[in-house]
């Protein structure tokens, strides 16, 4: 067992996963020399050289489109996009390409690129530092669209990226890159499938459904609320696309009640997905209406008001109020 | 530009036939060749001809033809080996010819049977790209793979001058320019992006903006097939030696609509088609191999039938293509088990079940 922050441990699966093979590559801005502005690919570039690690120019649909041409020859890119909202100019080359080639050659063609995105806000930064895209690529067929949520799963979850034969998005929780847990990176015995969820916290009364970022704010929310006598499973979807929506019924067929928590803004935002599938298959179960908790219809806002927008404890614990009005 | 610099375009073959000099450029080419490279042009025109009578014939949703462009395309395909890498547009079927991609397998796409049926890998022809300059991108990642595995082979990619300017395009500069990428920039420059001139597009001569990403550009005569292939030829070879991209910019003409949907009377004036007939790709090498008795006229009939012959062919092999079945959708749009997806396949075909009792 190692101690390792998520940045750390994100670091540590990357370098695994270029030691075991040697057609894994970095690309992205920064990457090199810095390591990433948040230095995810700290020393990656000194023991791996520049050809391996590479910085890039600052041209996102390069970035993506290039590292297609380097699947087509054989080999499998780590892209890292510096902040989520730089991913648009990427945008098409992602889901015009990326996400569609394989398809489009009737499967002689494997797209194995990860594309990496630290992703939500918390951190105070400017505009365009602090978004929640992943539901523009949770639409779109061909990619799958995970994020992990601790050290363990991000030390586990880019190897499984890096594996995986199809794109992977792969959404990193900025504001929660120092937070630190024990992680066994000695073993692949504990490891989970990638598109599988993780029930994080046994509950009886509502099951409260999130990934990234807002699982911290979930598990603290039922901290909070067992004080007060209410039990509530906590659920880390982990995978988004697809969704193990076996885990999340199995759940909401227990509780009868259901609250999906996202930063990223409510209309159209995954919780309207998780809403129709949870409605369509626990229908007969349900004690109150699948309620959600997210970003409002505004831009992100700046960053004096960004605790106004993000889903916190109080506004979690708020909508499990209102789901037992029912 | 001096009195003494060379002049801006290259050409190898005038128009009437005449073999001209140029000082940076010359190929050598046997009877055979030359025969050869007359064949391909009338045999992609033949394919190009015959896809545009399926078109309305109805058997084809739509064709975007290459009339006019045969030149450019066989030039710069021949110069290919096979380690090469070619990522064309959507209308370089000449180039697939030169890669032995079967021309039924190119109907596939615009029949709407499929969205690319071929393997680029056996052809090392890359799928066709519709987004406009989006290849261009990949070809240049493909090329940095080749500098990373040691590969022997060079990159080729194709666009048009209505792509030159997109962002992709003037990315794929940029990343080729510093990587120092073993790639070919070749552009066809054919006048017109659907409706719209080249001067929608640039103030300059496209092949000048090379120079200010740091890399060489050349304009050479889009219609003449010898010299497409001298200057293609060199510039893959500067590639595979380490001397980075290049830029090509064939000076051509699109002498039929954009595609098949497209009516070009509205944009374009009926002498502009008139002056650049004058031109074609095909003419001025038979006038060669006329002048200089490198073939006779049986040579010229044994072509003109092997076109027919090839063309019925297509027609036949088109209309014979299946349709796919309803699971095709499915498939290959992941590599292993995806649970909504396969879980909509099952509902899905249990729904056309339904329809059977």
């Amino acid at each position: 067992m190692t101690v390792l922050t998520l940045s750390k441990a994100l670091n540590e699966g990357m370098r695994k996963a270029m030691e075991d093979d040697s057609k894994v590559l970095i690309m992205g801005e920064d990457v090199g020399k810095l390591g990433g502005v948040f230095r995810v690919t700290d020393g990656l570039q000194k023991d791996f050289g520049e050809d391996r690690v590479i910085d890039t120019p600052l041209a996102e649909s390069g970035i993506i489109g290039t590292a297609i041409g380097l699947a087509l020859r054989g080999f499998r890119p780590v892209c890292e996009i510096q902040f989520d909202g730089f991913v648009f100019p990427a945008a098409d080359q992602i889901i015009t390409q990326l996400a569609k080639m394989p398809m489009r050659a009737l499967g002689a063609i494997k797209l194995p690129i990860v594309v990496r995105i630290p992703c939500g806000g918390g951190i105070g930064a400017v505009e365009h530092h602090s978004e929640s895209p992943e539901s523009y690529f949770i639409h779109t067929a061909g990619l799958r669209v995970v994020a992990c949520s601790n050290p363990a799963d991000a030390y586990s979850m880019i190897q499984q990226a890096i594996q995986s034969d199809d794109p992977v998005i792969f959404f990193e929780p900025k504001r929660r890159y120092w937070e630190k847990a024990e992680v066994d990176t000695g073993s692949t015995d504990w490891w989970a499938p990638f598109d599988q969820a993780q029930v994080v916290r046994q509950g009886s009364d509502v099951t409260l459904l999130a990934y990234g970022p807002m699982v911290k704010t979930c598990l603290e929310a039922a901290t909070a609320a067992a004080e007060e006598g209410r039990s509530m499973e906590v659920i880390d979807l982990r995978s988004l696309n697809p969704l193990d929506t076996g885990r999340v019924f199995e759940s909401v067929r227990k509780t009868g009640r259901a609250v999906v928590v996202h930063e990223a803004p409510v209309t159209g935002g995954f919780g309207a997905e998780l809403a129709a599938r949870i409605t369509e298959q626990c229908f007969y179960h349900l004690e109150s209406p699948v309620l959600r908790v997210g970003g409002f219809s505004t831009p992100y806002p700046p960053s004096k008001l960004e605790e106004h927008y993000l889903p916190d404890l109080d506004r979690v614990l708020d909508a499990v109020d209102r789901a037992f009005g029912y | 530009m001096t009195a003494d610099a060379p002049p801006e375009l290259v050409q190898l073959l005038t128009p009437e036939g005449e073999r001209v000099e140029h000082p940076d450029y010359d190929i050598d080419l046997t009877p055979e060749e030359v025969r050869s490279l007359y064949r391909d042009l009338v045999l992609v025109r033949r394919i190009d001809l015959e896809a545009v009578a399926l078109q309305r014939h109805g058997e084809l949703g739509i064709w975007a033809s290459l009339l006019g462009q045969e030149a450019a395309q066989i030039g710069s395909g021949r110069a290919l080996t096979d380690d090469d890498m070619a990522f064309p547009t959507y209308r370089e079927h000449g180039v697939a010819w030169c890669r032995d991609v079967d021309p039924v397998k190119l109907l596939g796409l615009f029949r709407g049977v499929n969205h690319g049926g071929w393997d680029p890998a056996e052809h090392n022809f890359h799928l066709y790209t519709i987004v406009i300059g989006s290849q261009t991108l990949h070809a240049v990642g493909y090329a940095m793979g080749i500098q990373r595995d040691g590969g022997d082979g060079a990159t080729i990619v194709y666009f048009g001058d209505g792509a030159s300017s997109q962002g992709d395009v003037n990315e794929s500069f940029v990343w080729a320019s510093v990587f120092n990428a073993p790639i070919v920039f070749f552009c066809q420059n054919n006048q017109w992006a659907i409706s719209e001139p080249i001067e929608k597009q640039s103030r300059i001569p496209l092949y000048r903006r090379a120079n200010g990403f740091g890399f060489p550009g050349v304009r050479v005569d889009g219609n003449d097939v010898f010299a497409c292939l001298a200057v293609t030829r060199q510039a893959l070879k500067n590639a595979r030696e380490g001397q980075g991209p290049t830029l090509i910019e064939a000076f051509t003409y699109r002498m039929g609509a954009h595609t098949t949907t497209d009516d070009p009377t509205r944009y374009r004036v009926a002498s502009e088609l008139e002056a650049w007939k004058l031109k074609d790709p095909i003419e001025r090498v038979k006038a060669y191999l006329f002048k200089n008795e490198l073939a006779d006229q049986e040579f010229f009939d044994a072509v003109d039938a092997e076109a027919e012959k090839l063309g019925a062919d297509l027609r036949r092999r088109c209309v014979e293509m299946p349709d796919p079945t309803p699971m095709a959708m499915f498939e290959h749009v992941y590599s292993s088990e995806h649970r909504q997806l396969d879980e909509e396949r099952t509902a899905y075909a249990g729904y056309l079940e339904g329809f059977e009792s």
